[in-house]
């Protein structure tokens, strides 16, 4: 049975869609919905740190102030989140991936981004390589709420954003890909807003 | 605290679509802890699907999905599910 | 007494508003008429879905306010100004429009009369809604339980039921109000947060093994669920209902 349109509903906190820049299915938002699959984790700076782990010649890790001290570049982007809103024009400050991975020796095929509290996700390695992907700590000109995923988030943007962990600490190359957090539970393993693949079989 | 949290009892109506029987009074049994208790007293958390946690030790009992017409529920960190009949 | 109740699954049903009454400035109780309702415990809720007509959908969850009565169910709904789904419930909805709706739902946050007391209820701003569930069941009932509750509420205006919890006052009900941004010249009740020591006033004590229930926004319901857990009432004997973070 087909839902119920209730009268005069909608429409009333959603933005303009410009053509071409919103993903079938999505609807713009101009406000920042938060979500979460736990409890915000509160890492104390000087525990935190960022690893690349795995499949490897040489793991590489950096403290905050060695992450800090890392080119970062600002980056403005439109997110997708699988949940159907669109946010245009959001701005970000980061460490592009390829900074991080550079020089890497690997025969890796995948990665597994894995942070506080759990979560994970995995993507094939070229879609954090080549300007595709960044570790950033700033969200809209200040540093990241945790609430959003502070102190560093990934940011992933051609994929829903599902599949740029929050809180994450690193990344772990693999030859194997390892569906991650809601890979397993019918999201999509791989997850292009531009061809609506959501769940499992789209 | 996290403002954000919900309890389980806020997963009812999306688990009443599939399960016959009331299941915020279910009972699960943690698979990390061993802690026990009704469904109705767990965390819930929304991303972008449900996480139902433990609230002993935060993890995931169940997770919840639902989209294109389907769900998917993963039991994997929950031990066991007692329902009075 | 608890257990399950077999329900069959639930899904979504169409409900017509009814009628819509003003609470306070920025509260408002829709009245539905939901044909095929299958009644309600006091203390369950059931979530709402909107649809507009370019497939946008919405879904909130909200505790139902009226104690069972037919086919006939109240909402309370707090406008938050910058929402999505509550202007649209407190401002833009008539009698005859339609939702819909999925429930009744949660049989962990319930009380029934026969599940007797001593009760203490103490609810945050719209909080109060499922308690008030359970204090028109009460009363409808004729139950003389012990009923203690405790209102928290921003200032005198914006309590929710005011007036009908002064009628309902009596009969083994105490209502105690705490107002926590503005009182009226003269106000001699409490005029701060919940705290462990207006719960340890308001009463009952652990010894007298309460019922609990605690229903607002996260915080308030996490402030005072470890206030009463500091003066000793069992964990389990306390049952939550968290809104989210305050505002959403």
């Amino acid at each position: 049975m087909p839902p119920i349109i209730s009268r005069g509903f909608g429409g009333r906190r959603r933005g303009d869609a410009p053509p071409g820049r919103v993903p079938p299915g999505q609807y713009v938002t101009r406000d920042y919905p938060v979500l979460s699959a736990g409890p915000t984790p509160h890492t104390p700076l000087d525990r935190w740190d960022f690893s690349i782990t795995g499949e490897v010649a040489e793991p590489r890790r950096w403290t905050w102030e060695e992450f800090r001290e890392l080119p970062a570049e600002d980056v403005t982007v439109d997110i997708h989140c699988v949940t159907k809103w669109t946010k245009l024009d959001t701005m970000w400050r980061g460490v592009s991936v390829d900074t991080l991975l550079a020089g890497i020796g690997t025969t890796a095929g995948y990665v597994i981004q894995f942070s506080d509290g759990g979560y994970t996700t995995n993507l094939p390695l070229a879609d954090v390589r080549d300007g595709k992907a960044w570790v950033v700590f700033d969200y809209d000109g200040g540093p990241l709420p945790p609430q959003h995923g502070g102190p560093a988030r990934m940011l992933v943007p051609h994929l829903y954003f599902w599949k740029s962990a929050k809180w994450v600490r690193g990344l772990r190359l693999q030859t194997v890909d390892e569906p991650g957090f809601w890979e397993v539970n019918g999201y999509h393993n791989y997850g292009d807003p531009w061809r609506e693949q959501r769940y499992w079989g789209d | 605290m996290d403002e954000l949290m919900l309890d389980g009892n806020a997963a009812g109506g999306v688990l009443g679509e599939v399960f016959a029987v009331e299941m915020t009074t279910a009972t699960m049994m943690c698979g990390g802890c061993g802690a026990a208790g009704p469904v109705g007293a767990l965390h819930l958390f929304r991303g972008a699907g449900i996480v139902l946690r433990c609230p002993q030790c935060d993890n995931a009992l169940v997770k919840i999905t639902e989209g294109g017409g389907r769900m998917w529920f993963d039991f994997g960190g929950m031990q066991t599910l007692e329902i009075a009949m | 007494m608890e257990g399950t109740t077999v329900l069959g699954r639930l899904t979504w049903q169409a409900a017509t508003v009814a009628r819509l009454a003003t609470e306070t400035p920025r509260v408002t109780t829709i009245a539905f008429e939901v044909p095929g309702w299958p009644g309600h415990q006091a203390g369950q809720h059931l979530d709402v879905r909107l649809t507009a007509e370019d497939g946008y959908q919405a879904e909130r969850s909200y505790s139902i306010a009226s104690a069972p009565d037919g086919t006939r169910i109240e909402l309370t709904v707090v406008r938050i100004d910058d929402g999505e789904v509550s202007p649209y419930l407190t401002g833009d909805l008539r009698p005859g429009d339609q939702i819909e709706l999925r429930g009744p739902v949660g049989g962990y946050f319930v009380w029934e009369p026969d599940d007797g007391g001593p009760l203490l209820l103490v609810g945050g701003g719209s909080g109060v809604a499922p308690l008030m569930a359970m204090v028109r069941l009460r009363a409808a009932a004729d139950s003389a339980v012990d009923t203690r509750l405790l209102v928290s509420s921003r200032s005198w205006e914006e309590i929710i039921y005011r007036d009908e919890l002064e009628r309902l006052a009596g009969d083994g009900l105490t209502v105690v109000h705490t107002l926590t941004a503005s009182a009226p010249p003269g106000w001699a009740g409490y005029a701060r947060r919940v705290d462990a020591e207006m719960l340890a006033q308001v009463g009952p004590g652990p010894a007298e093994r309460p019922r609990v229930y605690v229903c607002g926004p996260t915080p308030f319901v996490e402030a005072v669920a470890e206030a009463l857990v500091g003066l000793g009432h069992q964990p389990q004997a306390i049952k939550t209902e968290r809104f989210g973070p305050t505002g959403s």
